[in-house]
């Protein structure tokens, strides 16, 4: 039998083939060479056989088979096949396989060994791939050779028992006797795998920690050493001596003083040094530092040394290497929060590393970015922030567009400015923006009450450009339905009012929902917002077209929401424009958004809005409780024309608890008016009201009476609760006119809480021909005086009329 | 360090050594994604990526690419100093290394490797030291198996 083919010989022919399939014939056929080969227990060549096999498993060929022949060199006598076998070991074997178990008794001999390098072989394999049995068993050895006097070995061993404890935890103590006087070695390579050691002790146990901490003044000792020793040419790197080391020490020093005062204070001025001594003109020095500014910044160093350490990450910035740049933004990240002001002086630095080519270095650069917006600089970081989403990569925007939001929100100098803002990242990265943010974005805009015209208009243009960014669709769909009257009307104020018709409207609207570019949500954003119109605009025929088309859409959302829509139109007609009345300002739920309010919208609300917000929110919430309990929760429910706006995610769950969905939980707006909670009144009610005797004798009052429209109030008391009183009030017109659209809203103080059931018209016959009537419920727990403000709203001759009234003649006994 | 990889710009592997346990198919899958990754970088990106949840030093010296992958808490700069050690002990012991010297005499590539790092962690920060020994463990191998390898 011929000798088999050499490694060199092998290497060299495999890298003749010119195909793929060349290759593998060449492969298959030696394969098979060293698979008979190896079955004849071939000890000569067993070496050199293992070896071309490492070299075709390195090429992605099988080389399972020779994983016991592994073993058997192990076992062998000879040096050359130990090396081989112990190489082959650590690239076919892994803990996965049982035969990895069969080496431990090898290791263990080997370990013994007479010959160091025999000895550093098994430290070796064992240190990088031992298994957690195998350190079990073998720990005992590694602890005695960490313990020699033989420095190669001992530095090996060091790095064995890190690998040890890594695997099993709870063997670290044995070595602790060992680490005594492992610091007071001369020799470097037993001193950094020893900090190694100690730094791995320190990080798993806070025990070790404090034990270990006694160290710091020794390793404070070295460093100071290394820095001040002359030149020494076996450990100097470009002029800095054993960088290494230094960087190793740095290390641990930072864990041991970490939360430490003494220690702390122990090393501020080693560090002081290091920082201001160390040469910055090639990467080592920079590593030294970079290690230094990483310790300086995560122990109780003095300011004066933090200041040193964020300066230093400034001059990195300005470093012509990439590398440092990208070092040096990545660690201002994670002192921006302690530190801000100090990171705030290199603010224009980072702000020109977004433009940098490297994807790395610009995302860095918009984290610290977002991070170092604040109310002084919003306006100029917004622009570089716009500039920067406009031209980015799409791995970006999603996130850069949501950092805008949030930062925004924070910081807008004015109402305007914010929406702007909005829309400039709408209109170009509408596509990006998380769903999550869309109803954001409209509880902002509800918000900025006298931005709505020039919101909903900026809007209208941009989509008449592009509808394909659904987010931005859904929001600018969300606000024609919500404003569109104002559009109409040409209200703007902040810029040139266009010239829209009601047609026109319509025309994008049903654009949007016939369109393949608009997803299913958003075409339940565009129906709504359609059906929103038809109490804004007067082409209510055409509205009632739209919807009914949609009444048989294969889409079942879209096909619910508009046979929901019809039945308004048709059966009950008389609560749409209740229903589908201007959404209230929405105020975020604390857990929700930030916890901070919403601060620096720089103009003031103007006083005038405050006494309406009371009403409006109580309104349309005790309108959906009305209707779901009047209609027994069968037949088609109205739903309130908001609540499937909102339904994607998180504010969805909160606006709907200010309208009133099924489960109230009512996060208190800003206004006094808390909201009803249906459960608790719900309880003692059935779906009518219930009726006492008049004969209990509160007696019935007038509320307000004005300009023709009066109003009554009479009371009974619940049967079921003491608590409740429920009052009709009666409204009557002695004009000549109807009153139409006639909406009534009551408010009542804190204490109280309120509950108004459906008007059983929204049409008052004019000449005191039947009164329009409607239920208030009213629980007073702390029997208070009973105090009401009122809001009415209604259309007389042709013009919208709108009064406030406190109503405080209420009888004692409807409230004691 | 978890892995160190060596390949070239054609993304053959050159060199594998894994400080971490994982099965064959895993680590085959790493090597091709990771080294897809790095190549598709332009010359002028810097040596550090995210890449899954680690952290990628690479560098390329002449036709090889020398590859790290490190954790969280290790330093990037001196990694690269790392590297650079290495590739200056194989320049020693090779006499000026090219890829050839590292394809045709790999397993003493991984001799140098081991005397240098161990677990993933440097065992010996002295140049002279690890070819001292390399040296010495030469001497070893028996004359015989010198032409038998």
């Amino acid at each position: 039998m011929p000798a088999p083919i050499r490694l060199r010989e092998l290497i060299r022919t495999i890298r003749t083939a010119r195909t793929q399939a060349e290759e593998r014939e060449m492969i298959q056929k030696e394969s098979a060479a060293i698979r008979s080969s190896f079955r004849e227990e071939d000890n000569t060549y067993r070496c050199r056989n293992v070896a071309k096999l490492l070299y075709m498993h390195m090429l992605g060929y099988p080389a399972h088979f020779g994983q016991l022949e592994c073993l058997k060199l192990i076992a062998s006598q000879k040096f050359t096949d130990k090396r081989i076998g112990y190489l082959g070991a650590m690239l076919l074997l892994d803990e996965r396989q049982d035969v990895h178990l069969l080496m431990t008794n090898c290791i263990k001999n080997d370990l013994n060994h007479s010959t160091q390098y025999v000895q550093g072989l098994a430290l070796c394999t064992l240190g990088c791939m031992g298994s957690s049995e195998m350190c079990r068993d073998l720990a005992g050895e590694v602890e005695k050779l960490l313990k020699t006097s033989n420095s190669y070995l001992r530095k090996k061993a060091a790095l064995c028992a890190v690998h040890v404890i890594r695997k099993v935890p709870e063997l670290m103590e044995m070595f602790l006797p060992a680490t005594k006087n492992l610091l007071s070695e001369k020799n470097h390579g037993v001193l950094h795998t020893s900090v190694v050691l100690l730094t791995e002790m320190c990080e798993r146990s806070p025990d070790m920690l404090s034990h270990f901490r006694k160290l710091v003044p020794q390793l404070v000792r070295i460093l100071k050493n290394l820095i001040m020793s002359g030149y020494s040419p076996e450990h100097d790197v470009s002029g800095i001596s054993d960088p290494f080391l230094q960087v190793r020490i740095l290390r641990l020093l930072r864990i041991l003083g970490k939360g430490d005062d003494d220690s702390s204070e122990a090393m501020n001025d080693i560090l002081a040094q290091v920082a201001t001594n160390t040469e910055t003109s090639k990467n080592v020095g920079n590593a030294i530092l970079y290690e230094t500014v990483l310790t300086i910044m995560d122990i109780k160093s003095e300011s004066g040394l933090r200041v040193l350490a964020i300066n230093i990450l400034g001059r990195f910035l300005l470093n012509n290497d990439k590398n440092i740049r990208y070092v040096a933004l990545t660690s201002l990240l994670k002192t921006v929060q302690t530190d801000h002001n100090a990171v705030q002086r290199h603010r224009s630095t980072i702000v020109d590393c977004l433009k940098d080519l490297d994807v790395s270095i610009k995302r860095r650069a918009m984290e610290l970015s977002f991070a170092l917006v604040n109310g002084n600089n919003i306006r100029g970081m917004m622009k570089e922030l716009l500039y920067f989403l406009d031209s980015c990569d799409p791995e970006f925007k999603a996130d850069c567009a949501s950092g805008i939001f949030l930062a925004a929100e924070k910081y807008a100098p004015s109402k305007r400015w914010h929406i702007d803002t909005i829309m400039r990242v709408l209109t170009t990265a509408g596509s990006y923006v998380r769903d999550d943010c869309v109803p954001n974005l409209i509880q902002l805009i509800t918000n900025s009450v006298e931005m709505h015209a020039y919101t909903v208009q900026r809007l209208y243009k941009a989509l008449l450009d592009d509808i394909s960014q659904q987010p931005f669709v859904q929001v600018s769909s969300w606000c024609i339905g919500e404003y569109g009257d104002l559009l109409v009307s040409g209200q703007c104020e902040e810029e040139d009012p266009i010239q829209v018709t009601e047609d026109e409207v319509l025309d994008v609207l049903e654009g949007l929902l016939a369109s393949n570019l608009s997803s299913p949500v958003t075409r339940g954003y565009a129906l709504t917002a359609v059906m929103k119109l038809s109490t804004r605009l007067s082409s209510v025929n055409r509205i009632k077209k739209v919807v009914s088309i949609y009444g048989s859409s294969i889409d079942v959302e879209l096909q619910q929401r508009a046979v929901e829509y019809n039945a308004l139109f048709k059966k009950y007609d008389h609560m749409r424009c209740a229903l589908l009345e201007r959404m209230p300002i929405m105020e975020k739920a604390a857990a929700n958004g930030p916890t901070e309010t919403v601060q620096t919208n720089g103009e003031a609300e103007p006083a005038g809005l405050e006494p309406k917000h009371p009403p409006t929110i109580i309104q349309p919430a005790n309108q959906a409780n009305d209707l779901l309990d009047l209609l027994g929760g069968n037949d088609v429910v109205p739903v309130i024309s908001t609540a499937p706006a909102m339904k994607p995610a998180s504010a969805g769950g909160e606006l709907l608890d200010l309208l009133g969905g099924l489960s109230l939980s009512a996060p208190t707006p800003a206004p006094p008016i808390p909201m009803s909670q249906p459960p608790f009144l719900l309880d003692g009610l059935s779906s009518q009201p219930l009726f006492n005797d008049i004969a209990t004798g509160i007696p019935p009052m007038t509320a307000y009476n004005k300009n023709g429209l009066k109003i009554d109030f009479t009371f009974e008391r619940s049967n079921t609760n003491p608590n409740i009183a429920i009052i009709t009030i009666h409204a009557a017109n002695s004009t000549e006119a109807e009153m139409t659209n006639f909406v009534f809203q009551a408010a009542v103080p804190k204490t109280f809480q309120l509950q108004l059931l459906s008007p059983s018209s929204s049409i008052i016959p004019a000449l005191n021909q039947g009164p329009v009537t409607q239920v208030i419920k009213v629980l007073n727990p702390q029997k208070q005086q009973l105090r009401m403000r009122i809001k009415l709203t209604y259309n007389h001759k042709g013009s919208p009329v709108q009064d406030l009234a406190e109503v405080n003649n209420f009888p004692p006994q409807s409230w004691q | 360090m978890q892995f160190m990889l060596l390949f070239s710009r054609q993304g053959k592997l050159r060199l594998q050594k894994w400080y971490v346990p994982l099965s064959d198919k895993e680590k085959k899958k790493i090597t091709r994604e990771l080294v897809q990754t790095v190549l598709a970088r332009k010359p002028k990106m810097c040596s550090f990526l995210e890449w899954r949840d680690l952290k990628i030093v690479y560098k390329r010296y002449a036709s090889l690419y020398f590859c790290c992958a490190i954790e969280d808490q290790d330093n990037e700069l001196i990694t690269l100093e790392i590297i650079h050690r290495y590739v200056e002990l194989l320049d020693k012991y090779f006499g000026s290394v090219c890829e050839l010297d590292i394809i045709f005499n790999f397993e003493k590539a991984y001799f140098i490797l081991d005397e240098f790092l161990l677990g993933g962690e440097a065992q010996e920060t002295s140049k002279k030291n690890v070819l001292k020994a390399i040296e010495q463990a030469d001497l070893l191998q028996e004359v015989r198996h010198n032409y038998f390898l």
